[in-house]
């Protein structure tokens, strides 16, 4: 058709329709697969919301209040796992955070060379990558049977206190707690070392500069300085703690009777999910969905609040 | 003039001297110490965990190990050859799935999206889908894929297992490609487009290769953390004692690894528990080796 | 002149209060300064002047063992402070700052109170007296006091650089160190803050010892006493230049009568 070298040289001077129908189908395919998050994300709340209609329907709030959980009755209430996730994930908490937070501040505080830092940041970072089904079964064949003399030693001296009224006669929920200290332990430690890495140096200088020593400074001024970050770290492990499945499934007892004890035998949402969902037939399983659905709420609030705090942080500097 | 240096208290300035008893050098070494022995604490349950699964494992490493499979209840012998080669279906699965669309969307994200209502969702919602418990991602897998047969009227199948997995996998690999490809220099971006180059041809050409470490990394670390989970399998994948076989592998209930060390590890004989062992230890080594694989192309690019 | 055949010790001092003998300080294996020789005269103001990356404030760091906080900073030779070398292994740094206090280059308050600024630093240093007092009366020596009678509850962060600057040296000075080290505390002020600062540390030199790195020449003529003249010299095999001090006399000798042509070069601004 046309003449002239340039446009044979050329001849994709002029974009072709291809190209201009693969440009924009790439977008579209792009668009619809970040699409994809937002779909799940709800399609899992509507699932979710809509298996525990019928419970909800027939239970009402009295299902977080009351402990009976009866297949043979059909009555369910939940409150039992809701204490389990309640005092577990919260006494982990208490654990971890002295843990996590000291760790982290040993090793971005200049107590020990960079090389060891970095071991010990590497072996937390590990510690992380175990998978949970790995860790239960260490609990159950090593840190119970290690850890039953020392609860049964409680037991016998402050056994008139609720929480330690039972005999510990195997799994239970002290042993979880314990194992999700391991398994939140790596999620406060790596957010604390980046919070603490945050704080400028300039303001180490200061308090130095005024004669304060090195805790003084990181108890005054260093801390302080993190703390947002630090509580969002908190919180996404709070999360991930109320949310942990499979080694606490293996070693809590899955007890549906209702407890103070944390000595003996307990449940959580999560671990009542595993254990119980496969098998569930009628209310039974809207209940279970239900149990989920709290589940599902609370962990969200607890990482948007997370997200937030995380988030302020960057901000700041 | 030399007397006026008086410091603040009135006493005489003292002299220089570390002195040792002083009270707050003291809080300084308590809490020197306390910090040192809690470090020492929080890498104490991986050198112990480390340790058992090696040396209750590893002993029992053997050919049949990864020939045969699992006994029946009672009996010696046998191995866990079809949950090893069920976690790989399983995680390949999950992978093709998590992989495309994960990367997809991180592109999406870092290339296409202007910083508007919608981006920001979508960066909230991955943030918020990661956080969602993997037990309640088993839960929502169920319903739709096995309890509504919606696969060639199968029910637990390893299919329904890795789409629950591609669910965990998603966000880790959308967060990774998206600040992967944030790293790429905008100049780069622009002689590309400058030069006539469709948006296409320079996201495929110069973007997605420059950033092909970090999304790497991060691909590697998220097919490492899919391959040990367990709750979203419990009832998607379910466990068989078979070998999965031609086509029918992904239509049927299949063994994994992480599932089967959560079944035997609560039954009560000794074979079992040896082989839910030898499982950790295969899970360990392959999770382990994939970190130091994501560690090592990082390091292979840093230079 | 090389850096190694570098002035004598000067002996202009009478009353020494920190004498830097053969100070050489690196980061890891790059020295930064080299073979310093210097005594800091008691109750005066002494100026330290020089080009940009010499090390004045890698010496001015040195004299209170700031640079402990930066890794692989290190440093041989003797700073002899009160009969006693800073860095012999059983002196407490921490004792060491409290008696010769900072202010930084770049404004550095916490994130505290302007109240707790002040606070904070005397608290830690032991003060039993009247904290509102101090509080005042410091504020008002580092020429503050007006722009935050009104506002002691809010974030030191809330104020503008100069004012943080001041509010720095108000935090300094609460803490009554024996010498103050001063990096550079203007560079942020407007000429009316300069001014006042500048009054503020003729005040201070009758009950301290007071070191100030500057860029200003006339700042250095203005305030201090003695003038040290460092410069930086590319090293043969070296990476990076090295500083060392070229000359250390009265102000009035270096200004006007320089032993050192380099000297002369820099301060009559032809320097290069
Ligand atoms: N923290 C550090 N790590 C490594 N090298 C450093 C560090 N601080 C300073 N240096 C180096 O030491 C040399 C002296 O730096 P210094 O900050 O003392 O110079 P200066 O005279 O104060 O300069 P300026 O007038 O710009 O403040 C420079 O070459 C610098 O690169
Ligand atoms: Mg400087």
């Amino acid at each position: 058709m046309p003449t002239g070298v340039q446009k044979e040289l050329y001849v994709l001077r002029r974009r072709p329709a291809y190209e201009k129908f693969v440009d924009s189908s790439f977008r579209t395919i792009a668009i619809s697969m970040a699409s994809m998050v937002a779909l799940i994300l709800v399609a899992i709340l509507i699932v979710v919301f809509w298996g525990s209609l019928e419970s909800m329907g027939r239970y009402g709030w009295k299902f977080l209040v009351t402990s009976n959980w009866n297949p043979v009755d059909d009555e369910y209430g939940v409150l039992t796992a809701i204490y389990g996730t309640a005092v577990t994930s919260l006494l982990s908490l208490l654990i971890a955070i002295p843990l996590g937070v000291g760790t982290a501040i040993f090793i971005t505080e200049s107590f020990i060379p960079t090389r060891a830092k970095n071991i010990i940041g590497l072996m937390i970072e590990l510690l992380a990558a175990i998978p949970s089904v790995v860790l239960g079964l260490w609990a159950i064949f090593v840190m119970e049977p290690f850890l039953r003399p020392l609860l049964s030693f409680l037991y016998i001296y402050f056994g008139w206190i609720p929480f330690f009224s039972t005999q510990p006669m195997g799994p239970g929920m002290t042993p979880a707690i314990l194992i999700l200290v391991v398994m939140i332990l790596p999620i406060i430690t790596a957010i604390s070392r980046d919070s603490l890495n945050q704080v400028p140096i300039s303001l180490r200088q200061a308090a130095y500069g005024v004669g304060a020593t090195r805790w003084s400074t990181i108890i005054n001024v260093i801390l302080p300085a993190a703390i947002s970050g630090i509580a969002g770290g908190v919180l996404l492990a709070l999360g991930r703690a109320m949310g942990e499945t499979m080694a606490v499934t293996m070693i809590i007892g899955n007890s549906n009777n209702f407890s103070w004890s944390l000595l003996g035998p307990g449940n959580t949402i999560a671990a009542m999910l595993a254990n119980q969902f496969g098998e569930a037939d009628g209310t039974q399983v809207s209940s279970l969905y239900y149990a989920a659905f709290i589940l599902m709420v609370i962990t969200l609030a607890v990482n948007i609040v997370s997200q937030w705090l995380v988030k302020r942080l960057s901000l700041k500097y | 003039m030399t007397g006026e240096a008086t410091s603040i208290s009135g006493d005489p300035p003292s002299n220089l001297y570390y002195k040792p008893g002083l009270r707050r050098n003291r809080t300084n070494r308590i809490f020197t110490l306390l910090s040192g022995l809690f470090s020492f604490v929080a890498i104490l349950p991986l050198i112990l965990v480390l340790t058992y699964v090696i040396f209750k494992g590893a002993t029992r490493l053997s050919i049949s190990l990864f020939t045969m499979l699992p006994p029946p209840p009672g009996l010696d012998g046998g191995g866990i050859g079809n949950a090893i080669l069920g976690t790989i279906i399983v995680t390949c699965i999950a992978g093709m799935i998590a992989i495309p669309v994960g990367v997809g969307g991180g592109i999406y994200l870092a290339e296409y999206a202007r910083e508007g209502a919608f981006s920001r969702f979508i960066r909230f919602g991955t943030n918020v889908l990661s956080g969602v418990p993997s037990i309640i991602t088993g839960v929502f897998v169920y319903d739709i894929i096995v309890s509504s047969r919606i696969i060639l009227g199968s029910s637990y199948s390893a299919i329904a297992g890795g789409v629950a997995l591609s669910i965990l996998m998603l966000p880790t690999v959308i967060k990774t490609t998206d600040e992967g490809l944030k790293l790429v220099p905008d100049n780069l971006r622009k002689g590309a487009l400058g030069v006539g180059a469709s948006k296409f041809v320079t996201i495929t050409h110069i973007t997605l290769p420059m950033a092909f470490t970090p999304i790497a990394t991060g691909v590697v670390l998220s097919v490492a953390r899919a391959a040990g989970e367990t709750a979203p399998l419990i009832f998607t994948a379910l466990f068989s004692y078979y070998w999965p076989s031609g086509s029918d592998a992904f239509f049927n209930p299949i063994a994994t690894l992480s599932v089967l060390i959560y079944n035997f590890s609560t039954q009560p004989y000794q074979v079992q528990n040896e082989l839910a062992w030898a499982a950790s230890f295969i899970l360990v080594v392959f999770i382990l080796a994939m970190n130091i694989l994501s560690r090592w192309i990082g390091h292979l690019t840093s230079k | 002149m090389t850096a190694t055949s570098s002035p004598r010790p000067s002996q202009i001092s009478t009353d020494p209060c920190i004498s830097l003998q053969n100070v050489t300080i690196s980061y890891n294996e790059f020295e930064a300064v080299r073979h310093v020789y210097c005594e800091i005269p008691r109750g005066k103001i002494t100026a330290l002047i020089g080009p940009s990356g010499c090390g004045k404030s890698t010496i001015l760091r040195s004299l209170n063992r700031m640079n402990d906080l930066i890794e692989g900073c290190s440093l041989t030779g003797r700073v002899m402070f009160d009969g006693d070398d800073l860095y012999s292994p059983n002196i407490d740094p921490v004792e060491v700052r409290r008696r010769i206090g900072m202010v930084f280059q770049q404004p550095n308050p916490f994130p505290k109170s302007i109240y707790e600024n002040i606070a904070f630093g005397a608290r830690i240093n032991g003060y039993k007296g009247d904290m509102n007092e101090l509080v005042e009366r410091s504020l008002r020596q580092a020429a503050v006091w007006d722009e935050c009678k009104d506002k002691l509850k809010e974030s030191g962060c809330s104020l503008s650089g100069g004012q943080q600057q001041r509010l720095c040296i108000a935090r300094t000075i609460a803490i009554e160190p024996e010498v103050i080290l001063m990096d550079e505390p203007c560079s942020a002020l407007d000429p009316i803050s300069t001014l006042k600062i500048e009054e503020t540390m003729h005040e201070l030199k009758n009950r301290f010892t007071i070191v100030i790195v500057t860029h200003n020449m006339q700042q250095a003529v203005r305030v201090s006493d003695f003038t040290a003249f460092f410069n930086a010299e590319a090293q043969e095999g070296g990476s990076g230049k090295v500083g060392y001090l070229v000359e250390f006399n009265e102000t009035e000798k270096i200004f006007h009568s320089p032993a050192q042509e380099a000297t002369q070069n820099y301060i009559s601004g032809r320097f290069g």
